[in-house]
Parts: structure tokens; C-alpha cells; sequence
């Protein structure tokens, strides 16, 4: 496949205006899968987590998991989308091997959830809003491992197939088409789907994790030439699984169409793969509108019809919505914009908020969770929340503020709460951590040291403040560090004056 | 009598409840019925001889232990090759599941064995229930007791066969479009397709879905309403299963023995299929037309209703059923179970695999169907096809209803003709489809309906039956007017219909005299 030729992004954006579109498939989190009692789990050996029904065994028949239904009905409030009175499976017919009954169970022209918005901010602070078509409940496909030499499924020698996926519970988010997104477009695709991730988190309805496929996003991308209002012809670049990807994804689109499109060729409608490792996009499958599903009714399910009472009921119990959280949040912390995007990025939202809650300051609680528990955290392969409590991350600040701590034996502390040596208090007891707060003994260090350097202690005595240094660096040093250092600065000038 | 064969399910029931006979034996005597007329009749695609005496002694052995069994404990069943036994082999008549014995039971049968009845095997029947005849099941025809030469109905003729050959007293059929009355009409026996969602069709290979219904097959009202009994009721893993408080169909056939049960019954007869019509026989016209003079003798009043839009029930049966069986036989695909065949020449990919196993393993009635259904849903023609033909299904209903706001039950012949012989009607297709013009409106309209016996066709003395139906969830008034019904037949005639069949005896000679299997 050779490289495609690329246009200047900025030049792109002059000759073209980019039109956008969004398919965003998210796992749910439900113990079961869609149609059936079968665990809804990774890990299992390959097939276990069947039975006939999704493994599409003559006879079997689905049941809707309500729990999936109640997942999709409280995603699509949070989209802002009306939940239908009335909505319905079909069946998307196609022959393929990972689909056990050679048709997808997926909702089509009435789905639970239709017509919402959402607005998502950019880092130039600009806020965008994205119309959401509908969300709907299907079902994922399973698992087609190729074998032989090439790893694809040209060249395979022969396929497995595991059928634990198949039939896990999925909701389809589609975006009406984004217009007027400009250069920002890459950015909005990742600020959107970000948006989406977030949502879903919060909602908890999945386990949200992109690098194992919870979300999964689909872009569209077409080109319209500027002073024409004919939409351009689309691709539809599948499984962008990242964030980062995402934004690179819609931007290579743009730039290899604008490319082709400015050379006097044609943009073939079509599916495109994208590539991480070369950050490119490769032709797929050719798609047409013509494509022919022949979707029907679901003849094996009744109509999901949920009461106005249970859509109010679970309108109640909606967290707050993610970006109204992060303005409440930013505001009450005081942090500025980058402080407060530190934290964020580090998904590191709900441990601040518990520290603060725990009565640590917004700042330290902060410093603590972006600086040093997330280096640790990033050394042990281990995420920032799993190491430590916010009750333990209070009691710390709590400790440095107090002056019992220096940040440096802090770090040593966090250290051993890390290791499960206990709580902040217990590891100070047991590891002898505590800072000397008698100034007797500071003195003598002090005095001692300044008798070992007389010739630092007359450049005090003349005013070189800063010589200081020498002798505060020998005292701390004597006292293992367990000392306050500005308390230490402030016996050592106090001696020298005498 | 002394043959155990020719009592019915209930009498059976009573002797074994009595520890008159053992359920040993009563198994026993059907397995050598079978072993002696099936060779010719050949109702069954499998038969599980040891099984079946080991599952009867068992019974036996808990009955002897004081244990309180069943209504039916210990009565032998023959069940349809369409549902999904895990001990026995189950292909739906195609060879593309030929020896493909499942992992699980079908919930009916699941509830079969809980009740202690003994499966005694599966039957034949049209493949994927594609047939009104059996002709087209993979494994040959199978046989009309009353003559062999001609055909038993179907798509269910191996089940309807099986009862009439005194081979089982009961049978579980399936019926979408006919498949368990139009084969009962044909062979004598009683069959009923329950009101659809009354009996669960998890495990049932599906045809299709929307119009697929498990029900009895009998030689008996009461049999039936005691099997109904069985097997019907909720079940949550099929979605269309109706939550709804049964009330016993044993019962209600009861109820139909007492006097005057029919006095004052509202009978509606539907113009439409009232045996006037083109392709209906003389004689199904003659019974059915005393059948309601019987009716009215014994205190019914009958009454005339129009079901105008039945006349297109026919055509939009065969869009709906095709574009749903093009969809649910997209599994039979070789890749997880089944026939699998690989291409001839060229490469060997999934999908030549999956194309040259469904050549392969389809007979041509199940491509054709296939072939229609996919037509229907393409884009561009669904709604000329199957939304046109779910509106018809939608105007047999308001026929439907405002036909019941006139009768409590409807009545017309339940075929409209008498057994063809085999092969008559094989290659016309069109004239295949219509030998279930009577019964198609049932299941578009999710209605029960029961099909009885009324007599023998003067011009050719096979049997002809009658259907009645009821409003859904009425399926126990079937029970009582059908059992009403068969008593005052059975009167005139002095004993049930089917003593009147031919004994088989002389083929049971003939076959071990040839040392036929
Ligand atoms: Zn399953």
C-alpha cells in the first residue's frame, strides 16, 4: 500500500470545509449479555461464556437483559435524548462467521433513544455542540483470530472463532452530521468522544476503557469545497480506539482528501482501517448506501416499552453531568485552567474531590495526586487510585501542614501507606519519621555547625543571608532530615546574630 | 381390549395410575407397534428403543415407590423432529442437521420429561416444516395409515401418522401455517395449535417465528387437553410466551362431556372457508355441512360471518413466512454445528464453505422458500412485500375480532380436501400451498384452533376434518365445544373414527414375512 499524498492541514482547511460524523459503540457493563444469561466477562477460556441462544444454535431464542435496557435508557437522558415510548429490534442480515446466527440482533428504525445534544469545550475554551441522531441497543459480534502466515484474514490458513463477545451488550451512538468544527475538527472528534467516555464512566454503565475496546469509535470524514453547499462523499474510518488516535484519525482524512480531491480526483465511499503505528488510514470495504441489510422487525422479541414512571425514575438518578462537574469543581478549587486540566487528565476528578472532602486543601490535594502518587503510580504500571485512599492523602497533608512532616519525609510516608504499612500516623510511628520540633536539639546542631565553618558564620555575620545555606544543609543533614528546614534557617540566622 | 396401542392417553393413564399395566409394558407394546407398521407408514426418523424401557421403568419403579406422579406419568409420546431433544438426534427433516443431536432440550420437551411421559422418538416431518405433505422431508415420505399410498399432511404428517397408526397416543406437533390440523384433518386424529405464546418455542427449530406455535397431536380431545396441559404455561426464555394465568385444558374438555354443553353456543361459520370455494372437495364439504347441523340438533345456534380479508391470508402467508425462514436458517452455516461441505474446486473460504454447504444441505422446496423471503425484504421491495403483508395480517385480525364479536367459536373444514396421493401435488407448488387456505388464518391472526375428525369423504373414504377457533386465550373453549362435538360424532358412529382405519395388519404380516427392518 503506498503512502497516500497528504495536503497541508492549513491549506486543506482554506480549499475545503471538513464535515464530521460519529458512531461510538460502548460496552456495557452488565453482568450478563443482551440476549442471554451468559456471563458478560472477559478471560474465560474461548467459548465457555455460551450457550444456544448466542451461539446461535437452532432453537434458541433471545431475552432483552432489563439491565442493559436501564443502561441504555439513563445514557440516552444523559445525551439529552427523548426515550421512546416504544422501541424495537430488527434484524441486520449478513453472512458473516463472527455473527453465530448470521444476522445482528440491532435496533434500526426505532431506537430507544433519539435526538439529544452535547456540548464539549476545547482547549481554546471554544464550546461546540454536537446533535446526537439516537443511541441504540444491539449486539457485539464475536471474536475471529486468522491464522497462517499473514495475521489477516487474506492469506489465513484456517480461523478460530470464540463467541464470548458475541451477543455482549453494546449502545450505538450516532452523531448528526458536525458542521462548522473548521480546523478544530480533529479536536472536536477527541473532545467529543472524550465527552462520551466520561459520560459513560460516570454513569457507570461501562467500564469505559478504550484500550480494551469499551469504546469503540467510528469517524466520518468528507469534504465540502468552500462556496459549494454539495456535501463531499464520506469514508467511514472504523475502530479508532484511542483519543489521541481520533484527532490524528479525522486529520489524516482531511488532509489525504483534500489531497485527492485538489489533484481532480474522487473520493471512493468506503470503510477505512486505521493504522496506530503508521498513523495512517487504509481502504476497507467498498460502502454504498445500497448496502442491504435486509433489516426486519425481530419476530422473537416484543417491543421494549418502558413506563414514563421508570424513565423519571431513572432521570433521578443521573449523576451530574461531567462538564457541569468540572466548572462547579474548577470554581470551588480555585485551580487555573491548566492546574485544573492536570487533574482532569489524570482522571484524577473523584480523588481530589474525596480528598478535599476528607478536609485536605484543594492545592495540596492536588500537588499530592498529580505529582508524587502518580509518578509512583506510573512506575508500578498501577493507576493513581488504586494506591492510596483520599482519607490517607488528607491525613498526610494534614501531617505536613501541621509541621510534623517535611515534604520530603511525606514522601517517605506515602511510601510505606503505599506498601500497606498502614495509615499516614502509623508509618510515622513505626518507621521514626517524625520531624524534630525541639529546638534544643536544633541549636546544638546549629551551633555546632557554625563553630566547624566560621568563615560561613562571619559572611552571615556581614549580611551574605544566602551563605547561610552551607550550615542549614549540615544541620538537616545531622538530624536525618527529620527537621523543619525553615524553622532550622530561622535558628541559624537568630545564632549567628549573637 | 388387551392391545395397550388402542387406548387413548387418558385410559392409558387411568390403567397405569391403577398399576393395572406398567408403563414397561405399555412402552413396550408401542415399541413393537412401531417396529411392526413403521417400516411401512414410516412415521419416525428415530426411535429410542432402550431409552424409552429405561425411562419407563423408572417411572414404574417411583410409582411402585408410592411416589405421586403425573397425570400422564408413564404414557409414551412421540415428538416432531422440529424440537430439540438432548438424547436423540433432531433435524427438522434436512439433511443439513442429519445425526446432529443437540445440547439441550426444547423447554416442551424439557416439560415432557418432568411430567414422566416417554419420549419414544422423533418424527418425520417436511423439511424445516416446509410442506404440506411430508414429501419433502430429506429422509422420505411418510405414509397415511388409511392409505399408504398417499400423504399423511404436513408439515407434521410423521406426528399425525404416528397417533393414527396407534404407533403412539400422543405426538408433540408444530404448527405454522397448518402443520399439526391440516395433518390431523388428513389422518383422523385430533391436533391443536394453541393460541400463539401459549406454548414456549425455545428449542423449537424455528421456521417462522412469528407464526410458529408447538401444540398436541391426538386421537383424543381430552388427550390433547391433557398434553396442552404439559407442555403450555410461561416461559421466560421465549420472549413471545404469554404471562397468563392457563386454566386446564383437561378441564375444559371435561366440561364438553356434560349435557347441554353446547346449548346455546354462539357458532360462527366463516363464509370464506366454508368448503363453497374453489379447490374445496365435495365430500369435506358434506361432512362439514352435517357437522353443523349436528351442531345445531344439540342446541348451538350457528350464525354466518364474513372474514373478507382471509382471501389474501394465503398470499401474505407466503411472503411473511419466507422473508422470517430466509433469516432464521442464515445459521445453518456449517461453522458451529451441522452438515459441512467444502467447495468442489477453488478456494476453500468461509464463505464458499457456508455456500457450498447450503447447496448441499437444503432440499430444493427449503431454497425456494429462502430465495422468496430474501426477495421480500430487499430494499425497494419490503414494503411492497412484507409491509404489505403484515397490513393483510393486521385486516385478518380486525376480521378476526369482529367475526368473535358474533360467535364464541368459528368453524370450517380443516382442509379442503381429503389425502392426496403421493406425489400428486409434489411439483406444483402453488396447489401445495392452498391445501392450508383454511388453516393459514389462525396464525396470522395468533388464534388458536383445533382440528377433529367428522367422518369419511363418501367419494373416496378417507378421513375429513373439521377446525374450530376460538379468540386468543380461549384456547380451553376449544377444549369443551371440540370434546362436546366428538362425543355426539362418536355416538352416531358407535366408536372413535379411527377404529375404522385399517388395521396395518396385513403389512405387519407382510413385513415379517420379508424380514423387513
Ligand atoms: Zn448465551
Amino acid at each position: 500500500m503506498a503512502k497516500a499524498e497528504l495536503m497541508d492541514y492549513e491549506r486543506a482547511i482554506e480549499l475545503f470545509e471538513p464535515v464530521l460524523g460519529f458512531e461510538v459503540h460502548v460496552e456495557l457493563n452488565t453482568k450478563t449479555k443482551m440476549f442471554c444469561g451468559c456471563a458478560n466477562e472477559f478471560g474465560s477460556g474461548a467459548n465457555t461464556n455460551t450457550c444456544p441462544t448466542c451461539l446461535g444454535l437452532p432453537g434458541g431464542l433471545p431475552q432483552v437483559n432489563h439491565q442493559a435496557v436501564e443502561s441504555s435508557i439513563r445514557l440516552g437522558l444523559a445525551l439529552g435524548c427523548g426515550i421512546a415510548e416504544s422501541s424495537r429490534f430488527a434484524r441486520k442480515n449478513y453472512f458473516y462467521p463472527d455473527t453465530s446466527k448470521n444476522f445482528q440482533t440491532s435496533q434500526y428504525d426505532e431506537p430507544i433513544a433519539h435526538d439529544g445534544e452535547v456540548t464539549v469545550e476545547l482547549e481554546s475554551g471554544r464550546r461546540v455542540t454536537v446533535l446526537i441522531e439516537r443511541a441504540h441497543m444491539e449486539e457485539d459480534a464475536g471474536k475471529l483470530t486468522h491464522l497462517g502466515t499473514t495475521g489477516r484474514i487474506q492469506g489465513a490458513e484456517y480461523s478460530l472463532v470464540d463467541y464470548n463477545r458475541g451477543g455482549v451488550p453494546l449502545v450505538e451512538i450516532v452523531t448528526r452530521m458536525i458542521e462548522g468544527a473548521e480546523a478544530d475538527a480533529p479536536e472536536v472528534g477527541k473532545a467529543y468522544v472524550a465527552h462520551i467516555r466520561e459520560l459513560v464512566k460516570a454513569l457507570g454503565v461501562s467500564n469505559a476503557r478504550m484500550e480494551e475496546g469499551n469504546v469503540r469509535c467510528d469517524a466520518n470524514v468528507s469534504l465540502r469545497p468552500r462556496g459549494s453547499n454539495v456535501l463531499g462523499t464520506r469514508t467511514e474510518t472504523k475502530n479508532v480506539n484511542s483519543l489521541r488516535s481520533v484527532e490524528r484519525a479525522v486529520r489524516y482524512e482531511i488532509q489525504r482528501q483534500a489531497a485527492i480531491l485538489d489533484a481532480g480526483g474522487t473520493i471512493t465511499q468506503e470503510t477505512r482501517h486505521w493504522h496506530e503505528d503508521t498513523g495512517t488510514t487504509s481502504a476497507g470495504r467498498p460502502k454504498s448506501d445500497a448496502d442491504d441489510y435486509r433489516y426486519f422487525p425481530e419476530p422473537d422479541l416484543v417491543p421494549v416499552a418502558p413506563s414514563r414512571e421508570w424513565v423519571e425514575e431513572l432521570r433521578a438518578t443521573l449523576p451530574e453531568p461531567p462538564a457541569e462537574r468540572r466548572a462547579r469543581l474548577r470554581e470551588a478549587w480555585g485551580f487555573t485552567a491548566l492546574e485544573f486540566q492536570d487533574v482532569a487528565n489524570g482522571d484524577l476528578l473523584d480523588a481530589v474531590e474525596a480528598t478535599v472532602a476528607e478536609g485536605a486543601s484543594p492545592a495540596a490535594a492536588r500537588k499530592w495526586w498529580t505529582g508524587e502518587i502518580s509518578r509512583v503510580a506510573n512506575a508500578r504500571g498501577a493507576t493513581a487510585g488504586e494506591l492510596v485512599s483520599p482519607k490517607h492523602v488528607s491525613e498526610l497533608v494534614a501531617l505536613v501542614e501541621n509541621g510534623d512532616l517535611t515534604d520530603r519525609l511525606a514522601r517517605q510516608v506515602l511510601e510505606g501507606v503505599i506498601d500497606g504499612e498502614g495509615s499516614p500516623s502509623q508509618v510515622v510511628e513505626a518507621r521514626g519519621l517524625k520531624v524534630v520540633s525541639d529546638d534544643g536539639a536544633l541549636i546544638a546542631a546549629i551551633d555546632e555547625a557554625l563553630a566547624a565553618q566560621p568563615d560561613v558564620l562571619q559572611k552571615i555575620r556581614d549580611g551574605k543571608v544566602q551563605a547561610a545555606g552551607a550550615v542549614i544543609g549540615a544541620v538537616m543533614k545531622a538530624m536525618r532530615g527529620q527537621a523543619d528546614a525553615a524553622r532550622v534557617r530561622e535558628l541559624v540566622l537568630e545564632r549567628a546574630a549573637q | 381390549m388387551d392391545d395397550l396401542t388402542r387406548l387413548t392417553a387418558a385410559d392409558l393413564a387411568q390403567k397405569l395410575s391403577a398399576s393395572e399395566v406398567s408403563s414397561e409394558e405399555a412402552t413396550r407394546a408401542h415399541l413393537e407397534r412401531i417396529a411392526s407398521v413403521d417400516p411401512d407408514v414410516h412415521a419416525f426418523l428415530h426411535v429410542a428403543s432402550e431409552r424409552a424401557i429405561e425411562t419407563a421403568k423408572a417411572v414404574d419403579a417411583r410409582r411402585a415407590s408410592g411416589e405421586t406422579l403425573g397425570p400422564l406419568a408413564g404414557v409414551p409420546v412421540a415428538i416432531k423432529d422440529v424440537l430439540c431433544t438432548q438424547d436423540m438426534p433432531s433435524t427438522s427433516g434436512s439433511k443439513i442437521l442429519e445425526g446432529w443431536v443437540p445440547p439441550y432440550d426444547a423447554t416442551v420437551v424439557r416439560k415432557l420429561r418432568e411430567a414422566e411421559l416417554i419420549p419414544l422418538g422423533k418424527t418425520n416431518m417436511d423439511e424445516f416444516a416446509m410442506g404440506s405433505s411430508t414429501e419433502h422431508s430429506a429422509f422420505g415420505p411418510t405414509h397415511n395409515p388409511w392409505d399408504l399410498e398417499r400423504i399423511p399432511g404436513g408439515s407434521g404428517g410423521g406426528s399425525a401418522a404416528a397417533v393414527a397408526a396407534f404407533e403412539a397416543p400422543l405426538a408433540l406437533g408444530s404448527d405454522t401455517g397448518g402443520s399439526i390440523r391440516q395433518p390431523a384433518a388428513v389422518t383422523g386424529s385430533v391436533g391443536v395449535k394453541p393460541t400463539y405464546g401459549g406454548v414456549s418455542r425455545y428449542g423449537a427449530i424455528a421456521l417462522a417465528s412469528s407464526l410458529d406455535q408447538v401444540g398436541p397431536v391426538t386421537r383424543s380431545v381430552l388427550d390433547a387437553g391433557l398434553l396442552h396441559d404439559v407442555i403450555g404455561g410461561h416461559d421466560p426464555r421465549d420472549s413471545t410466551s404469554i404471562d397468563h394465568e392457563w386454566p386446564s385444558m383437561a378441564d375444559a374438555a371435561r366440561a364438553g362431556l356434560r349435557d347441554n354443553a353446547l346449548k346455546g353456543l354462539r357458532v360462527g361459520v366463516v363464509k370464506e372457508i366454508a368448503g363453497d370455494g374453489e379447490g374445496f372437495q365435495a365430500g369435506v364439504k358434506q361432512r362439514f355441512d352435517e357437522t353443523v347441523r349436528l351442531l345445531t340438533a344439540a342446541g348451538a345456534e350457528v350464525v354466518e360471518v364474513s372474514a373478507p380479508s382471509f382471501e389474501y391470508a394465503v398470499a401474505a402467508y407466503y411472503l411473511i413466512l419466507p422473508a422470517e425462514a430466509s433469516s432464521n436458517l442464515a445459521r445453518f452455516d456449517s461453522v458451529r454445528f451441522g452438515m459441512r461441505v467444502n467447495p468442489v474446486s477453488g478456494p476453500v473460504t468461509s464463505e464458499r464453505v457456508m455456500a457450498a454447504t447450503r447447496d448441499a444441505g437444503f432440499g430444493a422446496e427449503v431454497k425456494r422458500r429462502i430465495i422468496l423471503g430474501t426477495y421480500a425484504l430487499s430494499a425497494g421491495y419490503y414494503d411492497a412485500y412484507y409491509g404489505s403483508a403484515q397490513k393483510v395480517r393486521t385486516l385478518i385480525q380486525r376480521d378476526f375480532a369482529a367475526a368473535f364479536e358474533q360467535a364464541d367459536v368459528l368453524i370450517s373444514p380443516a382442509a379442503p380436501t381429503t389425502a392426496f396421493k403421493i406425489g400428486e401435488k409434489v411439483n406444483d407448488p402453488l396447489a401445495m400451498y392452498l391445501n392450508d387456505i383454511t388453516t393459514i388464518p389462525a396464525n396470522l391472526a395468533g388464534v388458536p384452533g383445533l382440528a377433529l375428525p367428522v367422518g369419511l369423504a363418501p367419494e373416496d373414504g378417507l378421513p375429513v376434518g373439521v377446525q374450530l377457533m376460538a379468540p386468543a386465550h380461549e384456547d380451553a373453549r376449544l377444549y369443551t365445544v371440540g370434546a362436546a362435538l366428538e362425543q355426539l360424532l362418536e355416538a352416531g358412529w358407535g366408536h372413535p373414527l379411527l377404529q375404522s382405519a385399517p388395521s396395518l395388519a396385513q403389512s405387519e404380516m407382510f413385513a415379517s414375512e420379508e424380514g423387513a427392518v
